[in-house]
């Protein structure tokens, strides 16, 4: 619509476009160049806005595991973190497959459908003290499995709601056309649907993966030291230290939001397809 | 084996799902009301506890403090969604337009979504730092402020420097969805308007509003969904603080629950706030099932 733009509107364009970037960019600038600074650059008046020399030692810290260092507490967050993250997902996807092809393809119980999307959506609170005395009673308290478990509360209805809309996409005399050819129920889930609907899954078990990644609540409530925390819990910690590193921090931070960063980046685009398909979350 | 009739598959289809949903969501659900009519308190020794009526919700609902951590949440959720909306118009328009490099700087915009919530507040805690912190530094380098302030220490100014943080991290989602909007409106619509001499503002409103109101109505209940649950960010960067001038619904419940280990009393402000939000799902969801007949 502006092919023959004015020259003053470009110049704003331009100059907008200019402080989106800046506001957009600068404070992740600012974590990256916190987390190679010295204690000294960043605790200086007036502040060293860079740093003399990159130091890089912050990560290597982190990423060494030694007996009550902050390198343990955080290598063994980060494999807590993995796991509740790809277990819960693994589960929300084997039982939300069925579930979305069920909604997708069974007139009827939409009530049922939207009381699901209803749960995924309520405030944890609602739910934090049963969980904790169930979790309590079954010896579960600071296990990775407890978060497995209460991550599915969320994974699952969201997994459910975000395959049905894709699996609605998939026409349904393709599907007849396996059936007549003999596949049974399974056989048309598994070599019809799901090749069809790969992009779909994989959007699905990528957003999966990142709700739980970035789940906190739950996780401060439920565990308490290394066997437990995720990576949320723990950086939370370091924050609150006394003697507080704050290129450490900083360092985990960027750790610790590199790979939702990566794949948004990389993948925004089926990322804000299957986004606008579930139209859900934020 | 017979072929079970098309409900029955429909039914165990669904029956994993609803198995775990039924346990992890369905039955603490139930047992958060159940324990919201005892005195029960949350400490490893089982006590029994004893039924007490309606004495939970009555207090709930008479206690200042409650009310004043509803005012709060209410009004950081409503800023901080408003701004969101705004600004996420604002830059979905500027996006629709042709720039040099308008693909890159939209990959950008899905930064600050995509940084995990609890790494957004701690960048945020170490910028405010009213010491060290590099929003002091510019400020006063570029001579706005004479000297250091502590941004998160002080009551009346705490809140509003959270919901900047939230802003930035979540106006971009709104953006993507307006921005998506956006694009499906024909062109010809705006060239048509131009001839007839309608001017920008006119075209905004007439062409582009009705366009994006659907989407912008869903970004809306979905952030105020969101924003009510808000915790990760007060937790991190204020723990309620100064003077409680933070304390949303969500640390009031965490408070009550696992601080006083309050349990009944804590499962009754949890419900009062389950309620709240439940309005709002309620709503999103007419305005979804809407949609889906319109289409």
């Amino acid at each position: 619509m502006n092919r023959r733009a004015k020259p003053l509107a470009r110049i704003l364009t331009y100059a907008a476009v200019l402080v989106l970037v800046i506001a957009t960019l600068a404070p992740l600038v600012w974590l990256f160049i916190m987390s190679i600074s010295s204690t000294k650059d960043l605790t200086s008046l007036p502040l060293h806005w860079l740093p003399d020399q990159a130091d890089f030692s912050r990560y290597a810290k982190l990423l060494t595991v030694e007996a009550h260092s902050a390198g343990e507490e955080f290598v063994y967050a980060l494999r807590n973190s993995l796991i509740a993250a790809i277990g819960a997902s693994a589960i929300a996807l084997v039982a939300g497959i069925p579930a979305a092809y069920s909604f997708s393809r069974y007139p009827g119980r939409m009530g049922l459908l939207y009381t699901v999307l209803g749960t995924y959506m309520m405030p944890p609170v609602a739910l934090i003290l049963p969980l904790y005395l169930v979790f309590s009673a079954l010896n579960l308290l600071n296990n990775v499995a407890a978060l497995v478990i209460v991550y599915c509360t969320i994974l699952l209805p969201f997994v459910t709601w975000l395959l049905k809309s894709n699996f609605d996409a998939v026409p349904l005399e393709i599907e007849q056309a396996a059936r007549m050819d003999g596949a049974g129920l399974f056989g048309v889930i598994r070599h019809v649907i799901l090749p069809i609907s790969k992009a779909g899954l994989g959007t699905a078990a990528l957003f999966a993966v990142l709700l739980a990644w970035d789940e906190f609540f739950y996780a401060l409530l439920y565990t308490n030291d290394l066997r437990a925390k995720t990576l949320p819990v723990a950086i939370a910690d370091f924050a609150a230290g006394r003697a507080t590193d704050y290129a450490l921090i900083s360092a985990a931070g960027i750790l610790t939001a590199l790979p939702p960063l990566l794949i948004a980046f990389f993948l925004q685009k089926s990322l804000i397809s299957g986004l606008a398909a579930g139209g859900v979350k934020g | 084996m017979p072929r079970a009739s098309p409900q029955r598959q429909a039914w165990y289809l669904l029956l994993p799902m609803l198995a775990i949903m039924a346990v992890v969501t369905g039955y603490p659900l139930l047992n958060t009301i159940r324990l919201s009519f005892t005195d029960a308190i949350l400490t490893g020794r089982r006590a029994t506890p004893n039924w007490v009526g309606w004495d939970n919700f009555r207090y709930v609902l008479t206690d200042p403090n409650f009310g004043d951590a509803f005012g709060r949440t209410l009004y950081f959720a409503i800023v901080s969604v408003a701004i969101e909306l705004l600004l996420g118009v604002l830059v979905a328009l500027l996006l629709d337009r042709e720039f040099v490099g308008r693909t890159i700087v939209r990959a950008l915009l899905v930064l600050p979504w995509a940084l995990p919530t609890i790494v957004n507040a701690i960048l945020w805690r170490l910028i405010y730092n009213p010491e060290f912190g590099s929003l002091n530094a510019l400020l006063s380098q570029l001579g706005l402020i004479d000297s250091y302030r502590s941004w998160l220490g002080h009551p009346d100014s705490a809140m509003n420097m959270v919901i900047l943080a939230d802003v930035w991290k979540n106006y971009p989602l709104v953006a993507l969805i307006v921005l998506a909007a956006l694009q499906t409106i024909p062109r010809e619509l705006y060239q048509a308007a131009a001839i007839d001499g309608a001017g920008p503002w006119m075209r905004f409103w007439k062409i582009t509003f009705p366009h994006i109101l659907g989407p912008l109505t869903v970004a809306l209940i979905l952030r105020m969904i969101e924003a009510f649950k808000v915790f990760d960010i007060i937790y991190v960067m204020t723990r309620g603080g100064p003077a409680d001038s933070t304390k949303t619904v969500s640390f009031f419940v965490y408070q009550e629950s696992f601080s006083y280990l309050r349990a009944g009393s804590g499962a009754a402000y949890a419900l009062v706030v389950a309620l709240t939000s439940a309005v709002m799902i309620a709503a999103y969801i007419t305005l979804l099932r809407r949609r889906e007949r319109v289409g």
